[in-house]
């Protein structure tokens, strides 16, 4: 058998054992979707009646509020799965069998890519729920079935970059409590972008930030092919942010995974 | 290169490893013959586990040639990999998943067929005695069960070398001589066994070579029988029917302590046949009977204590 064969194979093996323990224990999951349910619901209910004002829509008000920050909801949807994923592997990295894998004759990176791609399950099972009670609290998108996809691709990419970031970070860090703050950030990261509220009207500096932070041209592309706005160069910037920060994370994490394990 | 017709299973030479300013390896040699058992024996930091770290390929060697079933575990890790099992000090077993997915998880990793994966999951369980855990997780099971788990699954792939690091310690007695009597069954199928201990008399029961690993360098090396006798303090301790017999024999044998209340004298010797035949000879010759004899050799503990200057147990680790 060839190496992609094994490769495709051995990751398969360790993606079993990832949905396994999800499976097992299914607290963390479940703990980790409720997370963002939780803001969809404060901020819609809460403050979405004056934010939906200040949004100036036709219809103004909370319904305005929903479709705004739903695709936020579902970056912060990504990022607080991702951050589990830090945990796992941070977890999973001080069992003994990892030892044994790496004296193992296998495709060595499957251990991550297992990870990488149980969370990347998990993550599309998440945003499924998140996007459920969207729709059941009144999100009404104007999407056809060809964007539904084209959204449901775009936030597997986005998915993916910061999984693979994530598996980096929960490599890096000696204890899993730094694990689970690393990414803390990451989950923020709808807030200073285009996630809650329009970034013309943060100041100067925090404006240039959440133009130019990777969140916000996803963020966009979600909003143009739900809701119909435009989207510009958008859907191009967040492909390509998509792809270099899968391709720093994957080689970043795989660096980490091949140093010498220290005694 | 020539081939030499049995090669060795394993093969270090001038192996060094440091972490940071701390050398653990100081250039050891090592050559382990296929079907055996080697035992490397030393007191806690010695640098056994680093050792097996190094001929498993978890981790590089700075310096040295290590060839593991005739691959080299530099250039060629994977050849050396696809050949091994390995049971490490902490066992190495995943937690979450239960005893027989556990060792399926090992056979899928091993690329057997899904059926020929299971057949060996249930083979290696009955064998191990783990029949009735199988189906619960890993986390559950005493440090017995753990290790025969562990085990098991180093043994999925039918590897011809098994490295096992301190397989038995923290093992109550009772576990330990099942764990003996596994690894003794394992080199009766031709297996390879590289085994790293602190227990003298575990070597001395398993081994057919050990090495003593002291300070990161290989202090000794050879059968246990050769270790014990490059010890002195082996001694003949004979026993005589009363005082009168006793005198008489300590007036022969010259050189030798005495033992007025148990009637007894110890002669120093290697506890060879030829000299226990030649202080016979003199009693003999001197018409003394004999009352009872017993040969000392020294054990392990002994040879361990003269060649690494101090006690088991009391060592801090090489700073």
């Amino acid at each position: 058998m060839s190496t992609l064969t094994y490769a495709v194979r051995d990751s398969a093996t360790m993606l079993r054992r990832d949905l396994r323990h999800a499976l097992r224990y299914p607290s963390m999951t479940l703990q980790l979707v409720g997370m963002p349910i939780v803001f969809l619901l404060l901020f819609v209910y809460v403050f979405g009646g004056t934010l939906g004002a200040g949004l100036g829509g036709s219809s103004g008000g909370r319904a305005t509020y929903l479709e705004y920050v739903t695709p936020g909801i579902l970056l912060m949807t990504v990022a607080a799965t991702a951050q589990g994923t830090a945990i796992s592997v941070a977890m999973d990295m001080t069992e003994g069998i990892i030892a044994r894998f790496r004296t193992m004759a296998i495709f060595r990176p499957s251990v991550l890519t297992g990870h990488v791609l149980g969370s990347l399950i998990q993550t599309m099972l998440s945003l499924a729920i998140v996007v459920g009670v969207a729709l059941l609290i009144g999100f009404r998108p104007t999407a056809s079935p060809v964007e539904w996809v084209a959204a449901a691709s775009v936030l597997a990419m986005i998915t993916l970059a910061v999984t693979w970031l994530c598996v980096a970070l929960g490599m890096v860090t000696k204890t899993v409590e730094a694990a689970s703050n690393l990414p803390m950030p990451l989950v923020f990261l709808p807030f200073l972008g285009s996630g809650f509220v329009p970034t013309d009207s943060m100041p100067t500096g925090l404006r240039w930030f959440a133009e130019y932070q990777p969140f916000t041209p996803v963020i966009e592309t979600l909003r143009g092919l739900l809701l119909g706005t435009s989207i510009g160069d958008s859907a191009i910037i967040a492909i390509a942010w998509c792809a270099a920060i899968t391709l720093v994370g994957f080689l970043w994490a795989r660096k980490l995974y091949n140093r010498d394990p220290i005694r | 290169m020539t081939t030499i017709p049995s090669r060795p299973a394993i093969r270090a030479s001038t192996l060094r490893k440091s972490f940071g300013d701390q050398v653990v390896l100081d250039g050891i040699d090592l050559e382990v013959p296929e079907g055996t058992i080697f035992a490397l024996l030393g007191p806690n930091g010695a640098g056994k586990t680093t050792t097996v770290q190094i001929l498993s390929t978890l981790i590089g060697a700075d310096g040295g040639e290590v060839r593991v079933a005739g691959h080299d575990v530099a250039r060629d890790p994977d050849s050396v990999r696809a050949a091994i099992g390995v049971t490490g000090q902490f066992s190495a077993v995943d937690n979450l998943l239960t005893g027989e997915e556990n060792l399926i998880l090992m056979a899928d990793l091993r690329h057997l067929g899904r059926r020929e994966g299971r057949r060996r999951a249930a083979e290696l369980l009955k064998r191990f005695d783990l029949v009735e855990a199988a189906k619960k997780p890993a986390a559950t099971y005493s440090g017995g069960m753990r290790r025969r788990l562990d085990l098991a699954m180093g043994l999925v792939g039918d590897p011809r070398i098994v490295f096992l690091d301190e397989p038995t310690s923290g093992l109550d007695p009772r576990s330990r001589r099942t764990m003996w009597q596994i690894i003794r069954d394992l080199v009766a199928g031709g297996v390879t066994i590289f085994l790293t201990t602190q227990y003298l008399e575990e070597a001395d029961q398993l081994a057919d070579r050990i090495a003593l690993l002291d300070h990161g360098r290989l202090v000794a090396e050879g059968t246990p029988d050769q270790l014990k006798r490059r010890i002195p303090g082996g001694h003949i301790s004979v026993q005589f029917a009363d005082p009168q017999a006793l005198e008489s024999a300590a007036r022969t044998l010259g050189a030798s302590t005495r033992d007025d209340e148990a009637l007894t004298v110890q002669v120093p010797s290697d506890g060879g046949v030829r000299s226990l035949r030649a202080l016979l000879d003199r009693l003999d010759g001197a018409s003394i009977g004999v009352e009872g004899l017993s040969i000392h050799t020294p054990d392990l503990d002994d040879v361990f204590l003269a060649l690494t200057g101090q006690p088991d147990k009391e060592k801090e680790p090489a700073r």
